[in-house]
């Protein structure tokens, strides 16, 4: 595209090869954070040479220009030149300035134009600042929960799994509802354990599902301190899985298939009176070993999809304030 | 041959022509009118070009469909469902508006990326039309966004799980993912603000947004003119030519004025 000279018309870049090459690093990169990390660093070095090399290549005309070129009378008009409009044939929403006397005033002026927007933007601060404030902060402030009683010892009876169901908030209604799967393991140095999983499947958030027989004809409703309503349905599951994307994993909520990234989440459990009350959930990245015997290996809660480990955990390093 | 007009003719040309001169004169409206409706556009457009008008049709199918439908429609927890089933199957016509409110979402989006692919196809994103085809990418956004949040007002079951499914997705983010998704589902976990806010911004927030942008977009449109296709004579950067060139090989052969030689 010879187009340097004279300056009329569009002014475009001459064709370059380059930006192909940067287009196959961004695919490495893209690939790799799927595949491998070896692959993401050669996307990166393609992506960096090829990028250097376009640049270079995009501002030579300009480098150029600015060894040779530059004219004594400084640069040429950047426009096809345009003939003024005479004022006298224009419309003139104002006259312009002709007298010293004006000229003067005009470091008034300036002093009016910086202080009026001036003023506007600090009205506008006022009024924009709570209003964002107010749609933002209370996403992010007062998100305690309370713990919840789900029934006595008795109606988990040992080595057997139970769904509980219920609502987190009953002020919020049904869509605090939850659900957890909860089998008592029996006493663990004399005090009871149990293992609470959370059914939200740490893909995407969608229920997870039993992969066993469930009695819904034994289903009993139990009531728990302060009017709480749980649900317990006995289920015989041999692992757990996912309906939106099959996501599978094993009886202790690690992740066997699918594209969960870490274990189930779990509740903390408490015991008081002889009920059971569930509180907070945490995030889990493995377990190992069964029931009572197993050791989590536990982590602060992340949203699904978010990995607590490994290199891909350093995407997340900070989380909202719980 | 012209015949003279009669004096009732003129009389009543004359009754017509005033309230439109008395507003002529005092906003500069019908010209600015005229001008819109009828400036000068390349002898080669065609069928291509009518996508963006298309899509900005469906975009006031959406828009008035949905102005009636926010009518009856409860953005509760409570009474969501129950209205979105009030309206389709109690409402006269209201199965009609919603099918076209839902169906219309989908074809407001599949027209914008038609549109964006003639845009793409032609090469009218080149100079000096960057602009409009970044403001066309802000557009594309709204309008997926705008389908989204919409997705979630019938509070139903597959509203409520594509929306736990979607959030957590933006949740996947990195650095600033978890706060993006605690965002928008207005606390730590999908709940009964989510509702309200998700109404508030495809109510509000984003057809704001997006009729913004689509003046400025128009704007733009008609400012710089729409491009001719790339087969055209006068495409840019092209010399102008006058006659027919001599001896062009090609399937198409360009004709004086852009349309196809016989
Ligand atoms: C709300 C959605 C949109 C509406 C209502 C809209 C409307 C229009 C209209 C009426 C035109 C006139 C020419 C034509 O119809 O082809 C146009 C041109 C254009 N649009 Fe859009 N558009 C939308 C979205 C987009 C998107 C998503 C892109 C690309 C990312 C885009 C990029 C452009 C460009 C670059 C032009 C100039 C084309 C030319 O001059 O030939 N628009 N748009
Ligand atoms: S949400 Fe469970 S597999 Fe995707």
């Amino acid at each position: 595209m010879e187009r340097s000279g004279g300056d009329q018309g569009p002014h475009l870049p001459a064709p370059s090869l380059w930006p192909v090459g940067f287009a196959v690093g961004i695919v490495c990169i893209l690939a790799g954070l799927v595949v491998s990390w070896p692959a993401v660093a050669a996307g990166a070095l393609i992506t960096v040479i090829f990028g250097f090399l376009w640049v270079r290549d995009a501002t030579t005309e300009h480098r150029r220009m600015d060894l040779h070129e530059e004219p004594a009378g400084g640069p040429a008009p950047a426009r096809r030149s345009v003939e003024p409009i005479p004022a006298h044939k224009g419309e003139a929403a104002m006259p312009a300035p002709h007298d010293e006397a004006e000229i003067d005033r005009f470091p008034r002026n300036k002093f009016l134009e910086g202080a009026t927007l001036g003023l506007g933007a600090a009205i506008g601060g006022i009024v924009t600042l709570p209003v964002l404030g107010f749609a933002v902060l209370p996403a992010f402030t007062d998100q305690e929960t309370e713990e919840v009683d789900v029934g006595t010892l008795g109606d988990y009876p040992e080595g057997e799994w139970r769904i509980a169901t219920f609502l987190e908030d009953p002020d919020a209604g049904e869509v605090s509802r939850r659900t957890a799967y909860v089998r008592n393991n029996g006493p663990l140095e004399g005090r009871p354990s149990f293992t609470v999983v959370s059914n939200r499947c740490v893909h995407l958030g969608c229920p997870v599902q039993p992969g066993g027989p469930s009695e819904e004809d034994k289903k009993k409703i139990v009531r728990g301190e302060g009017g709480t309503q749980v649900e317990l349905t006995p289920t015989q599951p041999s692992n757990f899985g996912c309906p939106c994307h099959g996501g599978a994993y094993d009886i202790e909520g690690n992740r066997t298939a699918g594209p969960p990234v870490r274990a189930l989440d779990r509740y903390e459990f408490s015991i008081r009176n002889g009920r059971l009350f569930l509180g907070k959930t945490y995030s889990v990245s493995e377990v190992q070993g069964e029931g009572k015997d197993a050791r989590i290996k536990r982590y602060r809660l992340a949203g699904p999809g978010q990995h607590v480990d490994g290199l891909e955990s350093w995407l997340y390093p900070i989380q909202p304030p719980e | 041959m012209p015949r003279r007009k009669s004096a009732r003719r003129q009389k009543l040309e004359q009754l017509i022509a005033y309230p439109i001169d008395w507003l002529e004169e005092r906003s500069g409206l019908i010209g600015g009118l005229r001008y819109f409706l009828l400036r000068k556009v390349p002898g080669d457009t065609s069928w291509w070009h009518t996508l963006g008008s298309a899509t900005l049709t469906a975009f006031i199918v959406q828009t008035v469909t949905g102005v009636v439908l926010a009518m009856y429609y409860k953005p509760d927890p409570d009474k969501a469902y129950e209205s979105i089933r009030f309206i389709t199957d109690d409402l006269t016509f209201g199965w009609l508006v919603r099918g076209m409110h839902r169906w219309g979402a989908s074809v407001f989006i599949i027209l914008m990326f038609f549109h964006m692919a003639r845009v793409f196809l032609f090469g009218a994103y080149k100079y000096p039309r960057e602009l409009n085809w970044i403001i066309g990418v802000l557009l594309l956004v709204l309008g997926m966004l705008e389908g989204f949040t919409g997705y979630l007002l019938p509070w139903d079951q597959t509203a409520y799980w594509a929306t736990v499914v979607g959030i957590n997705l933006n949740g996947t983010a990195p650095f600033l993912g978890p706060f993006l998704a605690q965002f928008l589902q207005g606390g730590a976990e999908i709940g009964n603000e989510t509702l309200s806010r998700f109404y508030a911004m495809h109510m509000l927030l984003i057809p704001g947004g997006l009729f913004a942008l689509i003046g400025l977009h128009l704007y733009l449109v008609i400012r710089l003119g729409v491009s001719s296709p790339p087969w055209s004579p006068e495409a840019a950067g092209e010399e102008r030519v006058e006659a027919p060139p001599e001896g062009r090989a090609g399937l198409v052969q360009p004709g004086p004025r852009g349309g196809y030689a016989k």
